[in-house]
């Protein structure tokens, strides 16, 4: 009947999850820690550079910071999307709007080229970074709220198609208003965030070092919040959403209102991912938000595990990642073949492989997973 | 039985989809602590009449008052938090949670806490955790599924499964408790062992509504008893004076067409 074993109780320990959650825990923390201290060791010059011999993780051909930089932005995105995909169960085919509007709102406000500034004069001078972000946050909440108030009455595949739409419409205002956002010409002198260290910047140009370190804390305090939320009444109303909404409904849960909180807190991870993103570039224009980027985030969910932060993690990590180290693999073995132009492609057939052997992704939530099941087996009974 | 106070009005509903008639001017009242049956033949429109109560219909016409105040057009969990709980004829239970967080989503509809309290693990978190884990085990004990507590509710035997819907209905803390066909399915040991149990939640305070097709059942265990067909209601009264009532016989034994 079922494929998880029933015993006293408990089920048993499966999977990377289940092992972990089977240690002792003192034991489960040591080896998160232990984790932990190596994604900050990472791009250190003896782990991307150890002398004697060459550590076939790194990437050739791109500097392995400004790659970790880029995966961590996109673990921080498949973290907040997992909240509305995984956890909500609600299909988001346009986060990365959510992305786009957290680094115009921290580019406008803090940079001294904004137009905010040189055109309209609504700002004297440009913000301080540490103002800037939390408002460049509130705002895509707000955005968040603003989209879902309406649209979180849809259900299933409407919810998606406005969700995609809404993306679109990011970025075709984006293009558009050449009159604030810049268009094509974009925003330019976008500063980094504060702090020296003996009269040394600590965020400056070259080194993408600090940057990966601070999008990876923010990742660390985000995905304790998260998974407070997911051990809380909230994670039960979602799940319980996911199950059966309106028997969910019918026993008290306020769906409308828990639905509404995963888009807003998805919508503020998407935001504050922007926003950093944003202070590190230091220029941006429209192209960046294209609509692959979105498929993209989604597909880093699904493949990572819809429903669990350690598959979320994974998926963002492996999305960003695999790319830039296949391209230095192409480099090294000789070919003139820019990989990065192919990861759709080789990402779109991962996923269809990943659909049909192991819909629940790599590293899945274990209710998601039986959920996945049954629906499946819904299908099959249905045909 | 001086001085009853009632607990739920149905006043004339009526209830139509497109051009059938569901329910036709239903009008019955449910007392402070009794037990209503609520019986008619297969599509005499029972389970409407438990949806429009519950808000998943709006009535067309008609008024539903709860404790004196309107219900129809209220959103669903505001009218659970008013005090209405009910089951589902056929089992909707969260099949991928354990029974035990399938009764805590019921005690959390009074839980106030909500995003920045969990996320930040606030005092209150703790404390509403704390007293839904306890408030569901009590109920687990009470509906007599305890040594289930931590399976989940899809690996559940059947009779355990209506049981569990019973305790997440109770841990909304209803002041009436709507069964849909809670019988359904059960043997005879098992529904006198129901009967028991509906019997025990009416003494704990709760007045209840029950929708049953085992005559028996209702019979048994019901104070007064509301006969629907075809929409309509035939008949209300004593489970004696409903027994002997000769449009109910004939509703459920049928008659011969020249009558």
């Amino acid at each position: 009947m079922t494929d998880v074993q029933i015993k006293n109780g408990a089920p048993e320990p499966r999977g990377f999850t289940g092992k972990l959650n089977a240690m002792s825990k003192p034991g489960r923390w040591a080896a998160i820690t232990a984790l932990v201290a190596l994604f900050y060791l990472m791009p250190l010059g003896w782990f991307a550079d150890p002398p004697g011999f060459y550590n076939p993780l790194v990437t050739f051909s791109s500097d392995f910071g400004t790659v970790l930089f880029d995966a961590a932005i996109f673990v921080l995105l498949a973290i907040g999307l997992n909240v509305v995909v995984g956890f909500a169960g609600l299909l988001d085919l346009g986060y990365f709007g959510f992305f786009a509007v957290g680094a115009y709102a921290m580019a406008l406000l803090t940079s001294p080229a904004s137009k905010l500034i040189t055109d309209y004069h609504w700002l004297d001078s440009p913000w301080p970074w540490l103002a800037a972000l939390p408002v460049a946050i509130v705002i895509t909440a707000l955005t968040g709220v603003l989209l879902g108030w309406p649209t979180l009455r849809l259900r299933g595949d409407y919810l998606a198609i406005v969700t995609l739409g809404f993306a679109e419409m990011i970025r075709v205002i984006a293009v558009q208003s050449e009159w604030v956002l810049g268009g094509d010409r974009g925003i330019s002198a976008i500063p980094h965030p504060p702090g020296e260290i003996g009269g040394e910047p600590i965020f400056g140009f070259v080194d993408p070092k600090p940057y990966y370190w601070l999008v990876l804390t923010v990742i660390i305090v985000v995905v304790f919040g998260v998974r407070n939320l997911a051990r809380s009444r909230v994670g039960r109303a979602w799940v319980s959403i996911r199950e059966d909404e309106d028997a969910a409904e019918l026993m008290g849960v306020p769906t409308f209102k828990f639905k509404l909180w995963a888009f807003a807190i998805g919508a503020t991870i998407g935001g504050l991912s922007g926003a950093l993103w944003a202070s590190k570039v230091n220029f941006m224009n429209s192209t960046t938000f294209s609509l692959e980027n979105s498929i993209l985030v989604l597909a880093a969910v699904i493949l990572g595990g819809a429903g669990s932060i350690p598959g979320a993690i994974l998926g963002g990590f492996l999305v960003a990642y695999v790319p830039e180290w296949l391209r230095g693999l192409g480099g090294f073995l000789g070919l003139d073949i820019n990989t990065t132009e192919y990861r759709y492609l080789i990402f779109g057939l991962v996923l269809i492989v990943m659909m049909i052997f192991r819909p629940q992704g790599i590293w899945p939530n274990r209710r998601r997973e039986a959920e996945i099941k049954d629906r499946q087996k819904e299908v099959a009974v249905g045909e | 039985m001086s001085e009853r106070k009632p607990l739920l009005e149905v006043d004339n509903v009526t209830l139509r989809f497109g051009g059938v008639v569901a329910l036709d001017k239903v009008d019955f009242t449910l007392y402070e602590g009794e037990i209503l049956g609520l019986i008619g033949p297969n599509g005499a429109g029972k389970t409407t009449c438990f949806n429009a109560m519950t808000g998943v219909y709006m009535p067309t016409d008609g008024a539903i008052r709860f404790r004196g105040q309107q219900i129809s057009g209220k959103k669903r969990h505001k009218i659970t938090k008013m005090g209405i709980a009910r089951t589902f004829q056929n089992i909707r239970l969260f099949p991928e949670m354990t029974a035990l967080e399938n009764v805590q989503v019921g005690a959390d509809a009074h839980n106030r806490g909500s995003v920045p309290s969990a996320m930040l693990r606030l005092p209150r978190f703790w404390q509403e955790e704390r007293r839904g884990i306890k408030r569901a085990e009590e109920l687990l004990e009470f509906v007599g599924i305890k040594g289930r507590t931590h399976e989940l509710a899809r690996n559940l035997p059947y009779g355990d499964q209506r049981r569990l819907e019973i305790a997440r209905a109770l841990a909304t803390d209803p002041t009436l408790l709507c069964l849909d066909e809670p019988a359904a399915g059960f043997n005879p040991a098992e529904k006198v062992a129901l009967l028991e149990l509906i019997r025990k939640i009416r003494d704990s305070g709760v007045t209840v509504l029950l929708i049953e097709h085992d005559m028996r059942l209702v019979m048994g265990v019901t104070d007064r008893i509301v006969v629907l067909e075809f929409g309509k209601k035939i008949a209300e009264g004593t489970p004696a004076e409903v027994r002997d009532n000769p449009k109910v016989v004939a509703a459920y034994l049928g008659v011969p067409d020249a009558a």
